[in-house]
């Protein structure tokens, strides 16, 4: 059986929304290359809407297709409604992820959040959404990371 | 079928069609219990010699040192928990490698519980345990040097005699995983000097489910399985006749063909290397190229990771593995080439390829155009670059 649903496959294969925006209103990076999965989100905003999104990411199969389905799932949507978005509906919109995998949506899920947290810093606005933010939390994964030397969040959480 | 083009034969290999065909007489003609005595099953009791003799003279060995296991797994465990058993009253200590295959370390992670002492030495960048350091760690209480002849992952080759020397100098038994060296590399067992050798079918183009270990006569372990009195009261367990029977035969070919499949895979091997370097920036070559297995190549992409790269090939019907076989479904990266020093951001993106007797030429191309677009796509999704850095 492949590791991989259909969904996640064709957002692996061909995913969308992939590069970096120039002069956006907000960039968001999360993770680290040497805990495998680093992804960079990069956000237009328009009148509280964000307008385009694109991203990088450098991880696994399911690491990339995460972060295509989350810049579609925020193109056209509000912030407060981008900020709403858990990693949950990430998966689901993805017709799931293996049990050892489900990490990579938290991983775009935060991405995302750091790209509006960094649109509202520039903007000196703020958001119910992004209340007790921490943009660098390291989620709750710690446990291969002594191994490794890898202290940040990742896919492998 | 679809194009199919495989490059992970460290990991397996096919039945040869040879092996097969001796195979199945064991299986339907001649299914006697190779312990009973009427006439089928004596000849199931020659069978079992012959693929001893086979095997034996691959290694240097005698037939009554081969004894048949259940994989090359099970010759790594009986090795080392039946030394540990039979000589705990005389010294608990044990001194191995940090990059032995999983078999071995995790043997020995249960020796460790029942009160053994373990030493795991440090690997050079190359890919080379040093002897020197082999020395230094032997102390009075020390029972057994365990060192793999062939490191799965990268394909090096150990100084296996030069360590043996030592291990005999001080009286200390000394056994090698030669899973991956078996009929890729020259081994005679005396010139060698190994007293506990553990073997495996499947990487030699025989059949799964089926070892050796071969044990030094006058080198007594205690048995791991218990129950009749097969392979000489050393391995309980009704013989696995069919599996014994091709191992011989693949011993056989192995040894017939030696020459001409050492050079078959090093060619393949170097021409895909210097197809890769060719056509693709930003690789590291993990390991020593000079002593290597001449089927064995484990690349570093930069900025880009692993598994992309696998799914990418796959879908083009090409396999290959990241690290070990055993370790894809693992997440924690690869111990082997932490080992050496790999930075971990590079151990994320590194394949093994290994390349064995079906490997064509255009096999090769393929593989590397497929790989080159591959890694192409793959870094301009990444979020590191050459430019931008890690």
């Amino acid at each position: 059986m492949p590791i991989y649903n259909d969904i996640v496959m064709e957002h692996f294969m061909n995913p969308r929304n992939v590069g970096e925006l120039e002069n956006p209103d907000g960039i968001g990076t999360y993770g680290s290359p040497v805990c495998g999965d680093m992804m960079q989100i990069t956000i237009k905003v328009v009148d509280e809407v964000i307008v385009d999104a694109k991203f990088k990411t450098f991880g696994c199969g399911s690491a990339i297709a995460s972060s295509s389905m989350a810049t579609e799932m925020i193109i056209g949507k509000t912030i407060d409604e981008a900020l709403a978005i858990t990693n949950k509906e990430i998966v689901s919109e993805l017709g799931g992820l293996p049990a050892v995998k489900i990490h990579c949506s938290v991983l775009a899920d935060h991405a995302i959040k750091n790209a509006i947290f960094d649109y509202a810093n520039k903007q000196v606005k703020t958001y119910k959404g992004l209340e007790g933010y921490d943009p660098d939390e390291d989620a709750d994964e710690q446990d291969i990371m002594e191994e490794t030397g890898c202290t940040g969040p990742s896919c492998r959480g | 079928m679809e194009r199919n083009i495989y490059l992970d034969y460290s990991a397996t290999t096919p039945v040869k069609r040879e092996v097969f065909e001796e195979m199945v007489p064991y299986l339907t003609d001649y299914y006697g219990n190779p312990s009973s005595i009427y006439k089928i099953g004596q000849s199931s009791k020659e069978a079992i010699l012959l693929a001893k003799e086979r095997i034996a003279s691959l290694v240097g060995a005698t037939p009554e040192e081969i004894y048949f296991t259940g994989s090359g797994t099970e010759a790594d465990n009986w090795a080392i928990i039946g030394t540990y058993d039979s000589l705990k009253t005389k010294g608990n200590h044990i001194i191995t490698s940090s990059f032995e295959h999983h078999a071995v370390l995790h043997s020995l992670k249960y020796l460790e519980e029942q009160g053994a002492e373990v030493t795991y030495l440090p690997v050079s960048k190359d890919g080379l345990v040093n002897p020197e350091d082999v020395k230094n760690a032997i102390k009075d209480n020390t029972i057994l040097i365990t060192v793999m002849m062939v490191n799965n992952e990268i394909g090096t080759i150990q100084p296996i005699k030069e360590i043996s020397k030592i291990a005999k100098e001080k009286k200390i038994l000394f056994h090698t995983d030669a899973v991956q060296a078996l009929g890729n590399i020259k081994i005679d067992v005396n010139d060698l000097g190994v007293d506990l050798m553990s073997m495996s079918a499947h990487k030699i183009y025989g059949p799964k489910g089926i070892g050796a270990l071969y044990i030094k006569k006058g080198v007594k372990i205690e048995n791991f399985l218990h129950g009749g009195g097969q392979e000489n009261t050393g391995r309980a367990g009704t013989e696995n006749l069919a599996g014994i029977a091709g191992f011989g035969k693949a011993a056989l070919i192995a040894e017939k063909n030696f020459d001409s499949h050492v050079l078959h895979l090093r060619e393949m091997r170097d021409y895909f290397l210097k197809k890769v370097s060719e056509r693709i920036p930003d690789f590291n070559i993990n390991g020593s190229m000079e002593k290597r297995h001449p089927g064995n190549l484990n690349l570093a992409f930069n900025y880009i990771e692993g598994e992309g790269i696998l799914l990418l090939l796959d879908k083009e019907g090409i396999q290959v593995s990241t690290g070990s076989a055993c370790n894809s479904q693992s997440l924690t990266p690869s111990h082997v080439l932490s080992a050496i020093g790999v930075p971990v951001e590079r151990i994320h993106g590194s394949i093994r390829f290994s390349f064995g007797d079906f490997t064509t030429k255009e096999d090769v191309d393929q593989a590397v155009e497929v790989l080159d677009k591959a890694v192409g796509k793959l870094r301009k999704i990444s979020s590191v670059s050459k430019e931008k850095g890690w």
